[in-house]
C-alpha cells in the first residue's frame, strides 16, 4: 500500500536530523496558522500563489531562495564545526549523517538558492527593462516557480522522511546505484531535481522569448541594458544545458528503478558517459549562475559611477563568447580520469581562453569606475568586493585548468576553495548587490544603508577568513568530503575556517537585520520617485513598486541607457506638460495551475521516491487533468481601464516631474 | 508623457551604415508562441542527442547478450516509418484545414494522423514485448538499455503527442477554431513534425546501420 515507506523511515535514533525538522515543522504551521488565524490567506492565495505577475514570481523565487539560504548555511556551520573538532576523532556527526550533509549542502545550495535568486531577479526586472508588460508565458512562469518550489520541498522533506543521497552534489555512481546506494536518498535527490529542473527549463524558455521576442519599441538589441544581454545568455544555456541533466539522472534513475545498465558496473555499463554527461551540463551551469551575476555588476558599476557602461559592445561580446565556450570546457573537471595528454591538453586549453571573454569583463568595468563620480551605496560595495575576489578566484581556477597542476589538486580543499571563492564572490555577491539594487524598486523603499554596508563587511571579510585556509589545507594535500582526519599540519587552518564560519554568519545576521530594521523605518525609506539611485535603464521609468501594468505607455526607445537620455532630455527641453491619451491595458488574469500543478507534481515525486505505484498514477491523472482545465478557459485576460491606468500613472508622474525640475534647477 | 519627449536627438545608426532597422515593439502572440515552441522543441532535441550519444557509446556492450542485426526486424521498421511519415503528411493536412476552419477535413486529418500514431505505437510495442519474452529485455545488457531508452522515449514522446491531438479534437469540438486554440495546433504540429525528424534519427542510427553488421 504505501511502498518501501514505513516507521523506520523516521530518524527516531538520529536528534539532530529529528530536532532540527521538528523546529522547522513547528516554525511552518505557526508561519500557516497566524496567516489563517489574521485572515491573510485569501489575500495570499489570490494575490501572490495563484499571480502570475512576472514582479511577484521574481519576488517569490527570492524568497525561496533567501529561505533555502538558511537551511544550506546550516550545513555549512555543521560541517565547518565537524572538520574543525574531527581531528584525531570522530567528531560529533557520524560518516552516514556528515556524508548527507555535503550532499544536501551542494545540491541546495547550486538548485535552490543560487538557481532560484538569479531567475527571481531575472524575472523581477527583465521585462521592465525591456519597457514591456509580462514575460512571454506568464502562467508557465508561475507553473516554473512552484515546480522549483516542490524541487525544494521534497529536498527538505527527506531530512525527516527518509534520508538523503551520501553521494556528493552530483551523484556519481557506480555509489549512486543501487547496489552502493539502496537507501531512497538517491531517490529523493534525482526526483526533486527532475521536477524542479522542468522548472527550469520552463522558466529558460520563457526569458528566452520574452528577451527575443518581447522588447518595447526601438529597443533594438544593441540598445539592451547588460543585464538583459546576460540573462538572454544565461537562459540560452539553460534550454541548450538542463535537457542534458534530465536525461542523465533519466538514466540512472532508469538504472536504480528498473535494471537498466547506463552506468553500473556489470553488463557493460560506462560510468564515465555518466561523468561526461552531468558535466555537459555541470560547467554550463556555472557560467548559467555567473552570467545574470556579471549583468548585475554591469548595471550597478555604471549606475553608481554616473557613467554609461565601458566598451558596451564589447562587453555583449565577451558575453555571448562566454555563452559559446562554456560548452567546450566540461572534460577539466575530471582531467584525472584517464583521457589522455591530448584530450586533456584540448579541454585545459579551451579552459584558460574562457578566462579571456571575464578579464574584458573585468577591464570594462574599472574603465567604467575611472573618471566616474562613484557613490560607494551597498550595492556598490558588493561590487566592489566581487572584483577582487572574482579575480582571485578565477586565477586559482587558471591554476587548476593546467592539467599536471591539477592532477595534485584534484579533489583537494584548494579545489573546494577554488569553486566557492567563483561561487560565493561571483554569484552570492552578484545576488546580494542586485538585492540591494532593486528591493526599492520591489517594494518601494530602500533597504538601510547602514545595516547593509555591515553586511557586506562581515560577509566579505568572513569569507576571507574561511576559504584562504582551505587554499592552504589543499596545498597541504587535505582532500574534499572527510568526515575525520589524522594530519596534526590541517588542525590549525580547520579551526580558522570555522571561526571565518562565524564571521561569515554574522553577516548574514545583519542582512536579516537590514531586513527587520528597514521594513519598520519604511515611511522614512520610502522611494516616491520610481527612481532612488538615479538609474539609466528602463525600470526606472516607472513607478517603485511598478504597477500591475508596468508601463502606462510603451517607452519609445532611442538609444542605450534609455531612461538617462530621457532626463538628461526632459532637464533640457522642460517637461511636456501635455497630459497624454491613456488606452485600456489588458492583462493576464490569475492562474492556480502553477500551485495546483505542483501540488501533483509533489504527490507524484514523494510517491516515486518510495515505490507507491498507484499514488503515481493518481499524481499522473491530476497533472493532466489540471493541464486540460487550464486549456479549457474562456478568459484568460483582463482589462484595466483607461481611467485608472491614469489615475495610476498620474500619482507617479507628478512625483517625477518634481524631482526632474529640481534636478534641472541645481 | 516623459518618455516620448526625446526625439530627434537619436543616434539611430551610430555608424553611419544606413541599415538600421528599428525594434517596431513587441511581437504579436501568435508569433511568440510558436517562437516559444519552437525553444522547448529545440530543447527536446537536447535531450534526445543524448540518449542518441549513450547509443552510439553502449552500442558494442552486448555483455554476451544479441546484437543489432540479430534482433532487429526490418518489416517492423519499415511499416512504423511509413506510419510515422504519411503521419506527417495528415497532420500537415489537419493544420491546413483548421488555418482554413474547415472542421471535417480537420477531423478527418487528426483522426487519420491518430490512427498512424497508434499503428506505430502497436508495432513498437509489439517489437518490445516480444525481446522482453525471448529474454532481450533492458537489463540483458549495456546495448539493449541503450536501445530500448532511445526507442522508447520516442515512443513516450508519440504516446503524449496522440493524448495531445486527442485533447486538440476535444478543444476544437468544444470551442471551435478560436485564435488561442489556432495558436495551440500550432504548436501540436511543430510537436509532430519534429518527432518524424526524430524517428528519422532513430531509424538511421540505430536500425540502418545496426541491421548491417
Amino acid at each position: 500500500m504505501l511502498g518501501k515507506l514505513d516507521w523506520s523511515a523516521i530518524p527516531f535514533g538520529q536528534p539532530i536530523p529529528l530536532i532540527a525538522g521538528g523546529v522547522v515543522l513547528v516554525g511552518v504551521l505557526a508561519v500557516l496558522m497566524w496567516v489563517v488565524v489574521k485572515g491573510h490567506l485569501p489575500y495570499l492565495w489570490h494575490e501572490w500563489i495563484t499571480s502570475v505577475d512576472h514582479k511577484r514570481i521574481g519576488v517569490m523565487y527570492i524568497l525561496l531562495a533567501s529561505v533555502m539560504l538558511l537551511r544550506g548555511g546550516s550545513d555549512a556551520i555543521m560541517m565547518r564545526i565537524q572538520q574543525a573538532i574531527a581531528f584525531q576523532s570522530q567528531g560529533y556527526l557520524p560518516p552516514e549523517h556528515y556524508n548527507q550533509i555535503f550532499s544536501a549542502h551542494g545540491t541546495i545550495m547550486i538548485f535552490f538558492v543560487a538557481m532560484p535568486f538569479v531567475i527571481g531577479l531575472m524575472n523581477l526586472v527583465v521585462p521592465l527593462q525591456l519597457g514591456v508588460r509580462d514575460v512571454a508565458f506568464p502562467t508557465l512562469n508561475s507553473v516554473g516557480f512552484w515546480l522549483t518550489a516542490t524541487g525544494a520541498l521534497l529536498v527538505n522533506l527527506s531530512l525527516v522522511v527518509g534520508e538523503f543521497a551520501r553521494t556528493g552534489w552530483l551523484a556519481f555512481p557506480p555509489l549512486s546505484e543501487l547496489s552502493y546506494s539502496p537507501g531512497v536518498g538517491v531517490d529523493y535527490y534525482a526526483w526533486s531535481l527532475q521536477i524542479s529542473g522542468v522548472g527550469t527549463l520552463v522558466a529558460g524558455i520563457n526569458l528566452v522569448t520574452t528577451v527575443l521576442k518581447l522588447r518595447t519599441k526601438g529597443m533594438n538589441y544593441l540598445r539592451m541594458p547588460m543585464f538583459c544581454w546576460t540573462t538572454l545568455a544565461s537562459n540560452l544555456l539553460i534550454v541548450a544545458a538542463f535537457p542534458i541533466l534530465t536525461a542523465t539522472l533519466a538514466m540512472l534513475l532508469l538504472d536504480r528503478y528498473l535494471g537498466f545498465h547506463f552506468f553500473t558496473n556489470e553488463a557493460g555499463g560506462n560510468v564515465m558517459m555518466f561523468m561526461n554527461l552531468i558535466w555537459a551540463w555541470g560547467h554550463p551551469e556555472v557560467y548559467i549562475l555567473v552570467l545574470p551575476a556579471f549583468g548585475i555588476f554591469s548595471e550597478v558599476v555604471s549606475t553608481f559611477s554616473g557613467k554609461a557602461l565601458f566598451g558596451y559592445r564589447s562587453m555583449v561580446l565577451a558575453t555571448m563568447a562566454i555563452c559559446v565556450i562554456s560548452f567546450m570546457v566540461w572534460l577539466h573537471h575530471f582531467f584525472t580520469m584517464g583521457a589522455g595528454p591530448d584530450v586533456n591538453a584540448i579541454f585545459g586549453i579551451a579552459s584558460m581562453i574562457i578566462a579571456v571573454p571575464t578579464g574584458v569583463k573585468i577591464y570594462n568595468w574599472l574603465f567604467t569606475m575611472y573618471g566616474g563620480r562613484i557613490r560607494f551605496a551597498t550595492p556598490m560595495l558588493w561590487a566592489v568586493g566581487f572584483m577582487v575576489t572574482f579575480i582571485i578566484g578565477g586565477l586559482t581556477g587558471v591554476l587548476v585548468a593546467v592539467p599536471p597542476a591539477d592532477f595534485m589538486l584534484h579533489n583537494s580543499m584548494f579545489l573546494v576553495a577554488h569553486f566557492h571563492n567563483v561561487i560565493i564572490g561571483g554569484v552570492l555577491f552578484g545576488a546580494f548587490a542586485g538585492f540591494e539594487y532593486w528591493f526599492p524598486k520591489a517594494f518601494g523603499f530602500r533597504l538601510d544603508e547602514r545595516w547593509g554596508k555591515l553586511a557586506f563587511w562581515f560577509t566579505f571579510s568572513g569569507f576571507y577568513i574561511t576559504f584562504v585556509p582551505l587554499y592552504v589545507a589543499g596545498m597541504l594535500g587535505m582532500t574534499r568530503r572527510m568526515q575525520h582526519y589524522d594530519v596534526a599540519e590541517w588542525r590549525p587552518w580547520m579551526i580558522v575556517a570555522a571561526i571565518g564560519m562565524a564571521v561569515l554568519s554574522i553577516g548574514v545576521i545583519c542582512q536579516i537585520m537590514q531586513l527587520v530594521v528597514s521594513i519598520r523605518n519604511r515611511e522614512a525609506l520610502r522611494d516616491r520617485t520610481g527612481d532612488p539611485w538615479d538609474g539609466r535603464s528602463l525600470e526606472w521609468a516607472t513607478s517603485s513598486p511598478p504597477p500591475v501594468f508596468n508601463f502606462a505607455f510603451h517607452p519609445d526607445v532611442r538609444g542605450e541607457d534609455a531612461y538617462w537620455d530621457m532626463k538628461v532630455h526632459a532637464r533640457k527641453q522642460a517637461l511636456e506638460h501635455a497630459v497624454p491619451e491613456y488606452h485600456d491595458i489588458e492583462m493576464p488574469r490569475n492562474s492556480p495551475t502553477g500551485f495546483v500543478c505542483a501540488f501533483f507534481a509533489t504527490v507524484m515525486g514523494f510517491a516515486l521516491i518510495w515505490h507507491i505505484w498507484w499514488m503515481v498514477i493518481l499524481g499522473a491523472i491530476g497533472a493532466f487533468a489540471t493541464f486540460v482545465v487550464f486549456a479549457w478557459r474562456d478568459h484568460d485576460e483582463y482589462v484595466i481601464p483607461a481611467a485608472e491606468v491614469a489615475a495610476i500613472d498620474r500619482v507617479n508622474l507628478e512625483e517625477r516631474r518634481s524631482l526632474v525640475s529640481m534636478a534641472g534647477a541645481v | 508623457m516623459s518618455m516620448t519627449a526625446t526625439a530627434g536627438h537619436t543616434h539611430a545608426d551610430p555608424h553611419q551604415i544606413g541599415r538600421v532597422v528599428e525594434h517596431t515593439g513587441p511581437a504579436p502572440k501568435r508569433i511568440v508562441t510558436a517562437y516559444g515552441f519552437w525553444i522547448f522543441l529545440i530543447s527536446d532535441i537536447v535531450m534526445f542527442s543524448c540518449f542518441f550519444a549513450a547509443y552510439a557509446v553502449l552500442v558494442d556492450q552486448t555483455a554476451g547478450g544479441p546484437k543489432g542485426s540479430e534482433i532487429f526486424d526490418q518489416r517492423n521498421v519499415a511499416i512504423e516509418t511509413v506510419c510515422l511519415l504519411l503521419s506527417s503528411f495528415t497532420c500537415g493536412m489537419a493544420s491546413i484545414a483548421a488555418d482554413e476552419h474547415n472542421r471535417f477535413w480537420f477531423y478527418l486529418g487528426m483522426a487519420v494522423t491518430c490512427v498512424l500514431g497508434l499503428i506505430f505505437l502497436a508495432v513498437e510495442f509489439r517489437e518490445f514485448a516480444d525481446l522482453v519474452a525471448r529474454g532481450y529485455g533492458p537489463s540483458r545488457s549495456a546495448f539493449l538499455t541503450s536501445f530500448f531508452s532511445l526507442v522508447g522515449c520516442h515512443g513516450l514522446h508519440v504516446s503524449a503527442g496522440v493524448l495531445w491531438l486527442l485533447t486538440m479534437m476535444a478543444q476544437v469540438f468544444a470551442k471551435g477554431f478560436r485564435a488561442d486554440i489556432l495558436r495551440r495546433m500550432r504548436c501540436f504540429a511543430l510537436f509532430w513534425h519534429a518527432l518524424d525528424i526524430i524517428w528519422v534519427g532513430v531509424f538511421s542510427v540505430v536500425y540502418l546501420l545496426g541491421s548491417g553488421a
